[in-house]
């Protein structure tokens, strides 16, 4: 019942994309996310679009997979369709019952629509093309400037990678808690709300008990190798940029720079 | 017949990139007052197959027939199923959750929908049957007991539920030998007074030999044998190729025997091969 969830959705390849510095791959989804609110009209998209499609050929992504970052997310884009649809004033174009649609209303309905998918689809490329690891390499590295003002980096990307590194381990866990607690009779099916949550207890007592001893052991694991924290710390694999690293994001970094500035310059 | 297992074959993630067939063509029945030892490498489909005796897994293709019940039909009781067949998970341990030992043993029962006294005897009776004593031991908290000590509390959890099939997914996994002892002592308890059928899923050769009437041997999703302890650990060279192996007193016999002396190597546990060789020296005295 657990096997459904993934998190961090990473799908390896060894594609330039795959292998571009994940610091790169990072400051370009924030520049794609930044030049998406800039646009104002709906041709610069297209270029958004051929964006999102060239970088997942170059990766070599299924589009299905793509897509199916939208999922989880088509209630937020259903909900701002509707409401833009019949909140914006303007041209009347037909009533159903007291709601009125208009020709501002739907064009603006469909242009919110089409950035969250956008936003949604661009930043899912990031996690489908990079490890959870890199990922939070690259957060280090990018914080670590911000190291001086008292922001602990490493310590952050250290929990984030030990989070993400327990995740399955957990549901692996829970799945065999569970199990073991349907052979003992228990039910986690049917009845109603409350009882559903009641019946959860035989769960999530020994889910926690154990996540505690986990977490204590793994300290101990640490401590007894010498871990005390980022000072001094050298890693295996240091991120180092390289011309490819360098072209990739001058060359995305003017092209999202025009599309920015199609707001202000309109031809 | 308890237990009716007829072509089974079961594969995880079917239809994804993760397919993987863990069980193919699986043919086992198991009879009343059977003690069955269950063996194979790690990932051979032990744990698969155990789970599907209990309704937790359904095969994908196949039957489980458990006591004249098929767990693939769609209104089966899977709760008659879990009290027919009580099912002990690797590091049972882990499970416990209640407050109290005697809260803890008697959640199985109780999800039976026992009557209190009831309730109370089986988990008087479970605990005897683990050797946990229940005056001094029912109101402590399960988390103050010793690792040996909590295994046996969780097991008296699934004993109390009085199944008439009761598996053990490798129930002395990381205990020292004494709490080793203890536990194989109340299974063997349990199969000899509580007349209960068991299914012992072990690494230890030694422990399968010792306790064991019938063999199950599993490699790659399959049945590759199924006989008695003595005609499986005659084909020692078969068990090494997929990595079990004999009882290392039966190595010891075969070693003595290829030494030339004339002993019998289908010897399977210590005690045997005490009399075997006694009976030889007393032969060569006579000569």
């Amino acid at each position: 019942m657990f096997k459904d969830i993934t998190i961090g959705q990473y799908f390896p390849g060894e594609s330039l994309v795959h292998k571009l510095d994940p610091r790169i791959k990072i400051l370009v989804i924030i520049f794609f996310i930044v030049s998406l609110f800039f646009v104002d009209s709906f041709y610069p998209y297209i270029f958004i679009l051929l964006f999102i499609v060239v970088i997942s050929k170059v990766a070599k992504i299924p589009v299905s997979l793509v897509l199916k970052g939208i999922k989880p997310l088509r209630f937020i884009i259903i909900i701002t369709f509707i409401i833009n649809v019949f909140m914006t004033k303007g041209e009347i174009l037909f009533d159903i019952g007291p709601l009125t649609v208009t020709k501002e209303g739907l064009s603006t309905a469909i242009f919110m629509a089409l950035r969250l998918v956008f936003l949604v689809l661009g930043t899912s490329l990031l996690t489908l093309t990079t490890s959870p690891i890199a990922l939070t390499d690259g957060i280090e590295k990018l914080l670590s400037p911000f190291k001086k003002i008292g922001l602990p980096a490493h310590e952050l990307a250290m929990m984030m990678t030990i989070a993400l590194r327990f995740i399955p381990t957990l549901l692996e866990e829970a799945d065999k808690i569970m199990k073991a607690q349907m052979a003992r009779g228990a039910d986690f099916e049917s009845g109603n709300i409350i009882n559903r949550a009641k019946n959860l207890v035989p769960l999530l007592v020994p889910l926690f008990i154990n996540a505690f001893r986990r977490a204590d052991e793994l300290a101990t694991a640490m401590e007894a190798r010498c871990y005390r924290g980022g000072e001094h710390r050298t890693r295996l694999n240091e991120l180092k940029l390289d011309t490819k690293d360098m072209v990739v994001f001058v060359s995305v970094i003017i092209y999202f720079g025009l599309i920015i500035s199609t707001r202000y310059i309109k031809i | 017949m308890i237990i009716d297992i007829k072509n089974v074959n079961y594969i995880y993630n079917p239809g994804t990139p993760f397919e993987k067939k863990a069980l193919s063509n699986i043919n086992i029945q198991i009879d009343e007052g059977e003690f069955i030892g269950l063996i194979g490498h790690t990932g051979s489909g032990k744990s698969t197959l155990v789970q599907h005796l209990n309704g937790l897994l359904k095969p994908t293709s196949g039957d489980v027939i458990v006591d004249g019940i098929n767990t693939s039909k769609k209104d089966v009781s899977l709760r008659e199923i879990r009290q027919k067949v009580g099912l002990v998970f690797q590091y049972p341990e882990h499970q416990l959750f209640e407050e109290t030992i005697y809260a803890d043993i008697a959640f199985g029962p109780k999800n039976l929908g026992l009557k209190d006294n009831e309730v109370d005897m089986r988990v008087k009776s479970a605990m005897e049957n683990v050797g946990l004593d229940f005056e001094s031991l029912k109101d402590r908290s399960p988390f103050e007991l010793s690792g040996g000590q909590k295994r046996r509390a969780a097991i008296a959890g699934v004993i109390a539920m009085k199944p008439k099939l009761l598996i053990l997914d490798e129930p002395t996994a990381g205990l020292d030998p004494a709490g080793r002892d203890e536990i194989l002592g109340g299974i063997r308890k349990l199969y000899e007074k509580e007349k209960m059928t068991i299914v012992l899923v072990s690494h230890s050769m030694e422990d399968i030999a010792k306790l064991a009437n019938r063999i199950l041997v599993m490699d790659k999703g399959e049945l590759v044998m199924d006989d008695s302890p003595k005609e499986v650990f005659k084909r020692a060279p078969e068990l090494e190729e997929i990595g079990l192996g004999v009882p290392q007193i039966t190595n010891f016999m075969r070693e003595l025997k290829s030494k030339g002396y004339d002993v019998n190597d289908e010897i399977i546990t210590v005690e045997e091969a005490k009399e075997e060789i006694l009976k030889y020296l007393r032969s060569r005295e006579d000569v």
